[in-house]
């Protein structure tokens, strides 16, 4: 087990990368911490499993470096790095019995073969497949097969880390939860550094203590389900994350005000004169109903009712706005109006999140 | 769940029997009367019993045949085979050159069977065969029409080039239907390329290999036009293959009875070894 640290990397399908837009993985620089339960999480094509595959080394980076530590193997072919990936399908051996699929990686590293026969029994009780050992792999269902591949990737003592390239894709969502849950436990009990690809919200927040979100071949934040939350540092996360996501109006700002369709409404910290597109970013969440007077001009659409809570959904000039109004609060016939909390009211200048401290732009 | 059983459903399947009949079973029946009758023209015929079929299966000149026709087969499937596996394993994935491969594998097997026969028989002509010219010329001795060695080679080189696409191209589909997980997983699992081949590649080819099996060794045990063009089936009855000997017995002596009864025992036994490779091959694939 180690850290492992991305420097200055960058990459490109293309030899000769020249436009931005030629880039699959913009340059980042991002450590991922021994022992750490990470989710990777972006829609798809984002550059997620192009990371992912330069990380297990079936890429190779077109610059920057990767760490192990404190030894760089950027260079170094998947087999030495000593890294266990479970793949979006599950990759079973068919011709092989459970058993023999267990072992394959730790026989094909020469171990002897009585702490081969241990490590496979060991692993088996964990994904509870003990009792179908003999069995040919051939004619198991889907998450039974699955639940090989993440075996064949726990079996090895020594891995520096368990990669996760959206392996509950093909699994019902019954059987999702348990494996998830499953994963949690091994993580906690063996510690392995854990990096999960996904492109569903939920499964990152369950999984991970750290979510990484990636947008358009971007790290764009990186941080606790909590500070996705509360501070999302891009449009993007504020969107991805939540349900639905954070309300983006346009807005010009002039110092602690806010100025949206000719009204205004005051923010909880003052802001240098901004350039480019500015958004203010509010989460349904922190937005209420009210009539005439403060707060901006909202036009009501219609109303779901979700069970526990009811989304208001409407307009706010040109920009969709949601409002979320818990149970047992009434809404106003007549709302035309939505009063947003200062606190959570966020700034953004160009799609990324502007700091009231510093002043500055999180990218 | 149960299914509701309703036995006239067969019924449906009265057109296809009735087809299978007019287009096979018919045909094959008149052969059989052929094969229990003697017949000296004139449309007379006499019962002969299964005295045919003793006949043939007695026969030194058919057994010998089937002897060249077993080894004839076994050398091809050794031969082309392994060497299919080989050539799809190593043909490009993608790009353009994997196009000019299928296209450079395809063009052999679009080629009219005779016009293979012909293109072999004057390339290994001693005289003017570019072929049999070198040889000739590098001191080697060869000669197609006089040695019965090198007549076996030619025949078997001749359909070694005209059929091996045809199992590499089936192997080949077979690879590229295998998802690019599976070699990533076995790299990640420190796999040697020996394991590669065996675990991941083999399994998956394993359908398309039976189908390439069975055709090969059906179209090599039936094989008539390339080596009766090439070599006539001589020097002497060295390449007198199955096919061609029975031709010679209808059409060249005109025996009908003895030719029937040859053709239905070839054809049982064609059924009996394809049926054989076929048990063989899937038997892994059925035991849990």
């Amino acid at each position: 087990m180690t850290r492992i640290t991305l420097e200055n990397l960058a990459h490109s399908y293309l030899p000769n990368p020249s436009r931005d837009e030629d880039w699959a993985l913009k340059p980042m620089t991002l450590t991922w911490q021994d022992g750490g339960a990470y989710a990777l999480l972006g829609s798809s094509g984002c550059g997620k499993s192009t990371l992912l595959n330069i990380i297990s080394g079936l890429l190779v980076p077109s610059q920057g470096r990767i760490l192990f530590g404190d030894s760089d193997v950027t260079g170094l072919p998947t087999a030495e790095r000593n890294i266990a990936q479970v793949f979006q399908f599950p990759v079973v051996y068919d011709t092989m019995s459970v058993r023999d699929n267990l072992a394959f990686p730790l026989r094909n590293r020469g171990l002897a073969e009585a702490e081969v026969g241990a490590r496979v029994a060991e692993v088996a009780e964990m994904i509870g497949m003990s009792d179908v050992l003999d069995r040919r792999a051939k004619g198991l269902t889907a998450d039974a097969k699955q639940k090989i591949s993440l075996g064949r990737g726990m079996v090895r003592q020594d891995v520096n880390a368990i990669l996760f390239d959206e392996p509950l894709t093909v699994i019902d969502p019954h059987m999702k939860w348990e494996l998830r849950t499953q994963l949690k436990d091994l993580h906690r009990r063996f510690g392995h550094t854990m990096i999960y690809v996904t492109h569903d919200q939920t499964e990152a927040l369950t999984f991970a203590d750290q979510v990484v979100v990636m947008y358009d071949g971007r790290v764009v934040q990186a941080g606790t389900p909590e500070a996705l939350f509360n501070a999302p540092e891009h449009t993007f996360v504020g969107y991805f994350i939540g349900s639905p996501g954070m309300n983006l109006i346009e807005a010009r700002v002039e110092g602690a005000t806010a100025h949206v369709e000719g009204a205004s409404v005051a923010l909880a910290h003052g802001y240098a004169p901004l350039s480019g597109k500015t958004q203010l970013g509010i989460r349904p969440e922190f937005l209420r109903l009210g009539t005439g007077g403060a707060g901006l001009p909202f036009a009501l659409r219609r109303i779901e009712d979700v069970g526990h809570h009811r989304i208001v959904r409407g307009h706010v000039g040109g920009a969709e706005v949601n409002v979320i109004v818990p149970e047992g609060q009434p809404i106003p016939e007549a709302a035309d109006r939505v009063i947003p909390d200062p606190a959570h009211a966020h700034v953004y200048a160009d799609d990324w999140r502007v700091d009231p401290a510093t002043q500055e732009r999180a990218a | 769940m149960d299914k509701p059983l309703n036995n006239r459903a067969w019924f449906l399947v009265l057109p296809v029997l009735a087809l299978v009949a007019f287009s096979a079973v018919l045909p094959l029946m008149t052969v059989v009367n052929y094969s229990v009758q003697d017949t000296f023209g004139g449309n007379q015929f006499f019962w002969a019993g299964l005295e045919w079929f003793e006949e043939v299966i007695h026969s030194d000149r058919i057994r010998a045949a089937l002897g060249r026709q077993i080894l004839f087969s076994a050398i091809i499937l050794a031969i082309e085979i392994p060497l299919g596996i080989f050539v799809a394993l190593n043909m490009p994935k993608k790009g353009v050159w994997a196009s000019f491969c299928l296209v450079l594998m395809a063009l052999p097997l679009l080629i009219p069977w005779n016009v293979v026969g012909t293109i072999w028989q004057v390339f290994g002509r001693v005289d003017i065969g570019l072929l049999g010219y070198a040889l000739s010329s590098l001191g080697i001795d060869y000669n197609y029409v006089n040695d019965p060695i090198d007549a076996w080679v030619t025949v078997i080189v001749m359909d070694v080039w005209h059929w091996t696409s045809l199992v590499a191209l089936l192997c080949y589909a077979g690879l590229q239907s295998i998802p690019d997980a599976y070699y990533q997983a076995a790299r990640i699992d420190q796999a040697s390329r020996w394991k590669v081949f065996r675990y991941i590649e083999l399994p998956k080819m394993q359908g398309v290999l039976l189908i390439a099996v069975l055709l090969r060794f059906m179209d090599s045990f039936m094989i008539y036009t390339e080596p009766f063009v090439v070599t006539g089936g001589g020097p002497g009855n060295a390449t007198t293959f199955l096919s061609i000997d029975l031709v010679k017995m209808a059409v060249g002596q005109f025996d009908l009875g003895p030719a029937a009864a040859f053709s239905l025992i070839y054809f049982l036994v064609i059924l009996l070894i394809s049926f054989v490779f076929y048990t063989v091959m899937t038997k892994e694939q059925e035991t849990p």
